[in-house]
């Protein structure tokens, strides 16, 4: 199963923590950083698996991909492959981008409680729950329309470059 | 974050919190995003938290501001800010009807609390009224928290509206009905146990997506018991048809992979399932040949499913046409560009050598590529493969290599792993006493407090006993050896503690052996091991019971004992000491000076470690004690079989541990509490067993034992008799020796210190421990299955006896060229690394401009390679452009669009152009090395690895491809 994702900027700075089991928060930031201690060691042009039994036991694994500012990190353990982990990790930014319209760190700053909703239909309970943007996308944007079709006032947040046409 | 800055501000100054979010929480992350420290930073949080936590607690907070509020609290503690006071708040928030709020509140809880917390309770409810709601999304939000709040004690509460959900007309919400089911699984397989046949149903689910989510649970059933789920295969192997048939929706597909998350489920379902079963087997063939041949190896994805169908191959009764199948995309992936794509091609390799050894020969080149590769995950996957193909004809070559690496990392963990495997293959196929104790003692110097104490003993109990010959000569030349190499590595300025101990021990048994170093020099260095820095007291007992044994010999031999002025006064200084065990020993010592020399010989007899030790094990020796104190009005000793109303203790023990695992609810009364057999333990007066606190060379035992009213012995026998063995353990450990404890003792440790071996075989040594390491070599071929393997291709194949001997000779020179050549391996000089290593490092952004098409993944990719070659050179200038300017946009969708034609990332698809362009270098390379197309394009390369080889230990024999045999044969 899928035990973590975590996205993190180039400084180290966590941008999305979502364990799925379990950890308080002290704990979560020690993991984030010694994930952070991790990834900012290694060099560019390596691959994106890392063995980290050292940080969250035996057996687990994680995968990385840096892309910008950030770093998008899924940890799990032997009952994933790491290359789909990998492509899911693209699904998952894909989706963002689509949602966002060319994403950029800032979305996600802003926009954190979107970003979780967009993984709840990603990844459920630790488990790969859909590998189609597409259908993400529908999902996510028919909880923001029955969101909004419930209360009078709108919750959904535009997105930061829609507004301002970046 | 100078852009975050930027935009932050232009939003402030624009928007005034017209969006989404409210004005405050935007201003709290642009002062976040502005912040110059983490103290500044804190600093703003922690005055954001507080005033969150005065307004949070303000009555009728309107709904919307209440939201913010948590929403902010849920930021505060990502940023690692306690936000606990607002936990009741978002429970609250649960219970609102409007679906934001209520979606908020579940999100906001199930990242705050644990399954345990004691707010749960107030949230089952909720969740149970939510699980019924007409709205499927309140449905789903609340089987979301199910998942994660649900623990064992509350499953039964909302076991019922889950399974009812199973049969949801939406299919999103049978989906994670069935993932909730999964997690209550996982929490506590028995909560579940009788809704298995739900996920079978469900496998017949009208939605391949509620199907692919069944197959999650199952894999975890089938991995706890494969065999109830065998007449699953055909239906498994059916549904794996269809869908690489494609016979799923499209919108299944996934960069034109059909379904390849489901097919990879399914794959590694049928590798369980087919495992060491032939008829189940035999299935899957069809079915798997159909993957190979319509596998994609363009796209990321359709690698992951190739890894996972060879992974399968590999796990089920073999198939010689599957395997070729799987060997051949193995060595595709050993021979990319893309380092993920190595990794996972090292990682199948370890698999398929595991069925057919010489799998790896092929691939020898390519695997000592990964050893040297920059990639430290790379690295470390190669070293595990080259641990499971390990064997004693190239055990020197792979250890050596691990010590080399194990020096150069900081990281304690992996540290820790590569040694106990270094130790492990030594302990093993070690070829000569010399190397062992060479390759310990660099184990030791390096890794050495993260090693088990086990090794440390092991290794002392082999320098006084020997392989096991009954070569006196040998076994003392061993010794000598091993003392001098131990006095040599005491100019060392900093050793670490368990190695120091057993240089100590060795020192003190066989220090003065052979003459060749006297007693007051070797007294001397011991004395100044207890100066060194990182003297604990541990060392020091080793270190003072050592300078007793030197003494006792001289003593025994009837030369006078010149007491050195820093013996002395270590002397002085441990009969202060705190420890009482130091101090004990320090008046032993100064006792001992004091004795006649045939006193002396018999409390120390020289070179006695190996003796065994008579144990009374009757205690007769006490009955008279026994009588008096009876007579004396003392209650008679009843034994513990005997003692009514006592279960005994190991009885109690799993009663307990019972009782721990079960973790519910108790409705029934706790049973009266019963005395504790441990007290009675004392009865026999026993004194407290200091002995096994801190390791006592047996030599000073004997001397207790005979001197000190025989303690250890009284303890040894009534503790055994108790059935409490734990320090018994640690004193048999200790010296790995069946000295004095119960005759189970020694067999059971050896058998766990067997197992820690990875080795599983059972052998009575309890009685000859002394051959017992040679033993478990000689009965190496038995050893596992997996080992069996391995050494019949050794005996049975190629690989004969004249390739050992060729190894052994080049041994020699080995060590020093490694050494010698050490920097020029690095790969910093030659000029195409420095190409090498500029292309593949332009950051993904550079991909801006390539005019690579977004969505073209049908596109060959060879064609798209070819494509490649010419415009490579010119993007590269154009990148550092982008590099310095183009930062300030990151934009991380170019990123994404370019990675979309799955040939991989940027890096691999320049590598693989440079290698074409190099191409035409290769036919006038092969003049010079036959097998040069394994061996990369460059001239200087392939003479590079041949340098290589040779340091390694083989010659390349012209058109002989097999290099590294003994590495890899």
């Amino acid at each position: 199963m899928i035990r973590a994702v975590i996205v993190m900027n180039t400084q180290g700075k966590p941008r999305l923590l979502k364990f799925y089991e379990f950890q308080p928060p002290e704990k979560q930031q020690e993991l984030t950083r010694s994930v952070f201690a991790v990834l900012s060691g290694r060099p560019d042009n390596v691959s994106n698996f890392v063995e980290a039994d050292a940080i969250f036991g035996p057996g687990t694994r994680l995968v990385y991909k840096h892309l910008a500012t950030l770093y998008f990190v899924f940890v799990f353990d032997s009952c994933e492959n790491e290359l789909a982990m990998l492509d899911l990790i693209q699904v998952l930014v894909e989706t963002l981008d689509r949602c966002f319209k060319n994403v950029c760190e800032l979305d996600i700053v802003f926009n954190f409680n979107k970003m979780h909703t967009i993984l709840d239909e990603i990844i459920f309970g630790g488990q790969v729950l859909e590998t189609s943007s597409e259908r993400v996308l529908k999902a996510v944007e028919e909880i923001s329309r029955l969101e909004k079709s419930a209360s009078s006032v709108s919750f959904v947040p535009k997105s930061v470059s829609g507004r301002f046409g970046r | 974050m100078e852009q975050l800055k930027t935009i932050g501000r232009e939003l402030a100054i624009g928007s005034h919190g017209g969006w989404g979010q409210s004005k405050e929480f935007l201003d709290l992350v642009k002062s976040i995003g502005e912040a110059r420290s983490k103290a500044e930073e804190d600093r703003i949080i922690l005055r954001e938290v507080e005033s969150l936590r005065r307004r949070i607690a303000e009555p009728d907070v309107p709904r919307r501001k209440m939201k913010d509020y948590i929403i902010r609290l849920v930021y505060a503690e990502m940023l690692g800010h306690d936000a606990s006071f607002g936990y009741i708040h978002a429970v609250k928030m649960t219970h609102h009807d409007a679906l934001p709020l209520k979606r908020t509140g579940y999100l906001a809880v199930t990242l705050f609390l644990s399954e345990d917390h004691d707010l749960i309770i107030l949230i089952v409810n909720t969740i149970q009224k939510d699980l019924r709601s007409d709205n499927y999304l309140v449905v789903c939000a609340a089987l979301a928290a199910v998942c994660k709040l649900i623990n064992e004690e509350t499953i039964p509460a909302v076991l019922p509206q889950v399974v009812d959900l199973l049969a949801h007309p939406k299919e999103a919400v049978r989906k994670k009905a069935v993932m909730a089911l999964h997690r209550f699984y996982q929490r506590s397989p028995a909560s579940v146990s009788h809704l298995v046949s739900n996920f079978r149903k469900r496998l017949c689910d009208s939605d391949p997506g509620v199907m692919g989510a069944t197959l999650c649970p199952l894999f975890d059933l089938i991995s706890a018991d494969g065999n109830s789920y065998k007449d699953l295969v055909i239906s498994f192997v059916g549904i794996l048809k269809q869908v690489a048939e494609r016979r799923l929706p499209k919108t299944y597909d996934y960069h034109q992979m059909a379904a390849p998350f489901i097919q990879i489920k399914l794959l590694k379902i049928l590798a369980l399932l087919g495992s060491g079963d032939k008829q189940a087997s035999g299935h899957m063939y069809n079915v798997l040949g159909d993957i190979f041949r319509k596998s994609e190896q363009s796209s990321n994805i359709g690698n992951a499913v190739l890894y996972e169908t060879i992974c399968c191959v590999s796990s089920i009764y073999p198939n010689a046409k599957l395997l070729e199948a799987a060997a051949e995309a193995t060595s595709k992936f050993l021979k990319s560009d893309s380092h993920n794509l190595k990794y996972m091609g090292v990682d199948a390799l370890g698999r398929l050598i595991r069925i057919n050894p010489d799998t790896a020969e092929e691939h020898q080149l390519a695997v000592i590529d990964c050893l040297e590769d920059p990639d430290d995950t790379l690295k470390r996957k190669t070293f595990e493969l080259l641990y499971k193909m390990t064997k004693s004809t190239n055990v020197e070559v792979i250890v050596n290599r691990m010590i080399e690496y194990m020096i150069n990392i900081s990281d304690n963990h992996y540290k820790t792993e590569i040694a106990s495997r270094c130790v492990e293959l030594a302990e093993q196929f070690a070829p000569t006493n010399e190397w062992f104790i060479q390759t310990m003692n660099k184990v030791f110097e390096h890794a050495g407090d993260l090693v088990n104490v086990r090794v440390a003993h092991n290794l002392m109990r082999l320098i006084a006993e020997g392989f096991g010959e009954d070569d006196e000569g040998a076994e003392s030349q061993l010794r000598s050896s091993a003392v001098d190499s131990y006095l040599r590595i005491l100019r060392e300025p900093k050793l670490p503690s368990l190695f120091l101990q057993v240089i100590c021990w060795v020192l003190g048994e066989y220090g003065t052996a052979d003459g060749k170093y006297s007693a007051a020099y070797i007294i001397g260095k011991l004395c100044d091991v207890t100066e060194a820095l990182l003297c604990d007291d541990t060392v020091k007992a080793y270190a003072i019971s050592a300078i007793m044994k030197i003494c006792a010999f001289e003593i025994a031999e009837g030369r006078k004992v010149e007491m050195l002025p820093e013996c002395q006064s270590l002397i002085d200084e441990l009969s202060t000491s705190h420890s009482t065990d130091l101090q004990q020993r320090a008046y032993e010592l100064q006792a001992f000076l004091c004795l006649e020399s045939q006193a002396v010989e018999r409390v120390m007899p020289l070179d006695a470690s190996c003796e065994d030790i008579e144990i009374d094990k009757n205690l007769t020796f006490l009955k008279d004690f026994v009588q008096q104190s009876i007579e004396n009005g003392a209650r008679p000793y009843i034994p513990e079989s005997e003692r009514s109303g006592m279960s005994n203790v190991s009885n109690f023990k799993s009663q307990y541990q019972h009782e721990a695992s079960s973790h519910m609810l108790r409705f029934e009364a706790y049973e009266l509490p019963r005395p504790s057999p441990a007290h009675v333990i004392p009865q026999v007066s026993v004194p407290t067993p200091i002995a096994d606190l801190v390791p006592v060379p047996e030599t000073t035992y004997n001397s207790k034992t005979s001197q000190a009213s025989k303690l250890p012995s009284v303890t040894d026998a009534s503790s055994a008799a108790h059935g409490l063995k734990l320090h018994l353990d640690g004193v048999q450990r200790r010296w790995g020796r069946p000295t004095y404890s119960s005759s189970s003792g020694p067999s059971s440790t050896t058998s766990t210190e067997k197992t820690t071996n990875g080795v599983t075989h059972i052998d009575g040594v309890s009685s000859q421990p002394r051959d017992k390491l040679n033993e478990s070599r000689r009965q190496q071929p038995e050893v596992s299955a997996e080992k069996q393997k391995l050494a019949a291709s050794l005996f049975g194949g190629s690989a004969g006896k004249t390739e050992k001997k060729a190894t052994s000779t080049q041994r020699a020179p080995k060590g020093n060229t490694r050494n010698a050549e050490r920097p020029g391996a690095t790969r910093s000089v030659s000029p195409e690394t420095s190409k090498e290593k500029a292309a593949p490092s332009v950051p993904d952004l550079l991909d801006l401009g390539e005019p690579n098409p977004t969505s073209t993944t049908i596109v060959d990719p060879f064609k798209q390679l070819e494509g490649l070659v010419g415009p490579t050179p010119v993007p590269s200038p154009l990148d550092n452009s982008v590099k310095t300017s183009g930062l300030e946009t990151p934009d991380l969708m170019a990123a994404v669009y370019t990675d979309l034609p799955p040939s991989g990332s940027s890096s691999g698809s320049l590598g693989s152009t440079i290698g074409d362009m190099y191409s035409a270098d290769k036919t006038s390379n092969t003049a010079t090395s036959a097998p040069s197309i394994k061996k990369g394009p460059f001239p200087q390369d392939s003479l590079r690895k041949d340098a290589r080889a040779r340091q390694v230990g083989v010659t390349p024999t012209g058109n002989n491809p097999n290099l590294f045999k003994d590495l890899l044969g």
